[in-house]
């Protein structure tokens, strides 16, 4: 029984059809990459699944039950967390207070329940030394470079058992040295059994660390393949239309 | 400061990440500097200082010490309130009338005989009611603060005036001397309502810094959308701010009552400018996502000290609001030159 399955999700704004009917099987451990033109649908296939907004059609499972996720939280709860293209993180806190945002530690004091900073700070020091990463948990994200801003986002994802990771453009506005290190994350998370969704444009970072790539072309899924068997200029002719289906 | 601009980590070696990384961890003392309210209580102290130099007798007296500190209570009280609403990137123009309209409220309860309690009780409830209406429609019909606040504004001051018949309430009944004594006395030297902005101001400033609650309020000025997506329950929090705001503004009214003996419906007029100038004197940033309860208070004092000090000075009382206009616009500078190494 797959991790996730998807089954004919269809996704109308009005009268815009932004998804017609994709199928999708996402297993443990495996990384799939996500690739598509602009306005391909891609977003709004992962914001589904992240549970953003239901479809308008169509069935997601996970272990064959069936899931309707009505806010962001109850995917969350089945162990799906996503790192957004904007990063989704707020400036004027703290690395530490991003990571545990919507989900603070805290502790008893009398009647009240209030913020476990130390804990807080401890956790998310360890969550960025096992991300290489040299973020500092009370550093304010509105000083941080790129890196250090992907690196609060992602920590976020590895706050509780993660079953399924989306990831939405990761590598698109960091630096060469730092793409490495979020590719390398992917790999680890796969190590652990996690499964991974890389949406991103740029096609050596997909062949990088992908076991299977899923090409989308106006709502719908054109192909889904294992990395080894397809190559880049398929890909390309397939994201553009040169190519019809694979 | 310069340190920040350097910051990028570009450099081959770890250890040099490090040391740049490491200026940028903030102490103390560099946090103390960088706050808004550090500076306006500098600026309350000097004023202090120069007055009390200038006119020992009249400025550092005990009844003067007693009136300036009662005086801005109130304001204070309100500024609490508004600073929970600002942090969350919104504005609250209602509390100037919430207060009227509980001014009038408890008035005509006690008016009619009823007992104290009951009209406080009542008071709190038109002002979390008030707010609430407010919050609703910001919050969950998603209308923008500034108009629906504007519109609160005209009917609670409306409602103000419809209530008391445009009358004066003067015959507070017979638990009216009771009622007086809680906004119009005082304890150990120092006026109630004094008292109890210390302890509000403790409270929301523990909220503020220790609560999830008090988190969100900044996550919320600070990113909204990613507020949502992390499961901040952003609606429920921005509703609950406003009903806060209209809590406080009841609380302020039911001090300000007690300490006048009379219930007018004009009480508050004008005030929602003086307390939202407080907040953002004291560091509050009208975009959302900055502030605090201590800052409040301090911007609410220094409004006040300026006034009393020109008093003292002999300068002609017109000029009140050109000062606290200037310190107005002096604030939002001053926050301007904070804020650019950061960007």
């Amino acid at each position: 029984m797959a991790l996730l399955e998807l089954d004919g999700i269809a996704k109308h704004f009005g009268a815009i059809e932004a998804l017609k009917g994709v199928d999708m099987r996402l297993e443990g451990g495996e990384v799939v990459g996500l690739m598509g033109d602009n306005g391909a649908g891609k977003s709004t296939l992962v914001k589904i699944i992240a549970g953003n907004f239901p479809p308008s059609e169509g069935e997601i499972r996970m272990g064959g039950a069936v899931k309707n996720f009505h806010k962001p939280v109850d995917a969350r709860a089945e162990g799906i967390e996503v790192v957004y293209q904007d990063l989704a993180l707020c400036n004027n806190l703290t690395a530490a207070a991003n990571v545990f945002l919507g989900r603070e530690l805290k502790r008893r004091l009398g009647p009240f329940r209030i913020l476990d900073y130390p804990a807080m700070y401890a956790r998310a020091a360890e969550l960025f030394k096992e991300l290489k990463s040299e973020t500092r948990p009370r550093d304010l994200v509105k000083q941080m470079s790129g890196g250090q801003r992907q690196a609060v986002a992602i920590a976020r994802t590895r706050l509780t058992d993660a079953r399924i990771v989306l990831m939405d453009e990761p590598t698109a506005a960091i630096s060469v040295r730092q793409v490495a290190e979020v590719l390398d994350l992917i790999r680890r998370l796969k190590d652990q059994g996690i499964a991974v969704v890389l949406i991103s444009h740029r096609m050596p970072d997909v062949f990088a660390v992908s076991d299977r790539v899923v090409v989308m072309r106006r709502g719908a899924k054109v192909a889904d393949k294992p990395i080894a068997r397809t190559s880049p200029e398929e890909v390309t002719g397939l994201i553009t239309g040169a190519i019809r289906t694979a | 400061m310069l340190t920040q601009s350097t910051a990028t980590p570009t450099v081959a070696s770890h250890a040099a990440v490090e040391e740049v990384t490491h200026l940028r961890e903030r102490s103390l003392r560099q946090k103390m500097l960088t706050s808004q309210s550090f500076w306006v209580t500098v600026a309350v102290l000097a004023i202090i200082i120069v007055m009390t130099l200038y006119q020992p007798a009249a400025f550092a007296s005990a009844d003067n010490f007693f009136n300036i500190t009662r005086n801005f209570a109130f304001i204070g009280i309100m500024a609490l309130g508004m600073t929970a609403v600002i942090l969350t990137g919104g504005i609250d123009l209602s509390v100037g009338s919430i207060m009227g309209l509980v001014g009038v409220v408890c008035g005509l309860l006690l008016q009619a005989g009823h007992h104290w309690a009951l009209a406080i009780g009542a008071a709190l409830l038109a002002g979390a009611a008030a707010g609430a209406a407010n919050g609703v429609l910001i919050a969950y019909v998603g209308l923008p603060s500034f108009v629906v606040t504007l519109g609160m504004l005209s009917i609670a001051r409306s409602l103000a005036i419809v209530l008391s018949q445009n009358k004066i309430i003067y015959q507070l009944g017979p638990y009216g001397d009771a009622f007086d004594a809680i906004g119009g006395g005082d304890m150990l030297g120092v006026a109630n309502p004094v008292w109890l902005l210390v302890v509000m101001a403790l409270v929301f400033g523990y909220v503020f810094n220790f609560t999830a609650w008090g988190r969100y309020l900044f996550a919320i000025g600070g990113n909204e959308n990613a507020s949502r997506l992390t499961g901040v329950p952003v609606k429920r929090i921005k509703l609950e701010a406003y009903v806060v705001s209209g809590v406080t503004a009841a609380i302020a009214s039911v001090m300000i009552v007690g300490w006048q003996g009379s219930a007018i419906n004009a009480l508050g007029t004008g005030y929602e400018l003086r307390v939202i100038a407080s907040t953002v004197i004291g560091g509050a940033s009208l975009i959302g996502g900055e502030g605090g309860a201590f800052g409040a208070v301090m911007g609410a004092a220094l409004i006040e000290v300026i006034r009393n000090s020109l008093l003292m000075a002999g300068v002609d009382s017109n000029w009140q609001g050109t000062f606290v206009g200037l310190f107005i616009v002096l604030a939002v500078l001053l926050q301007r030159i904070r804020q650019r190494p950061a960007e």
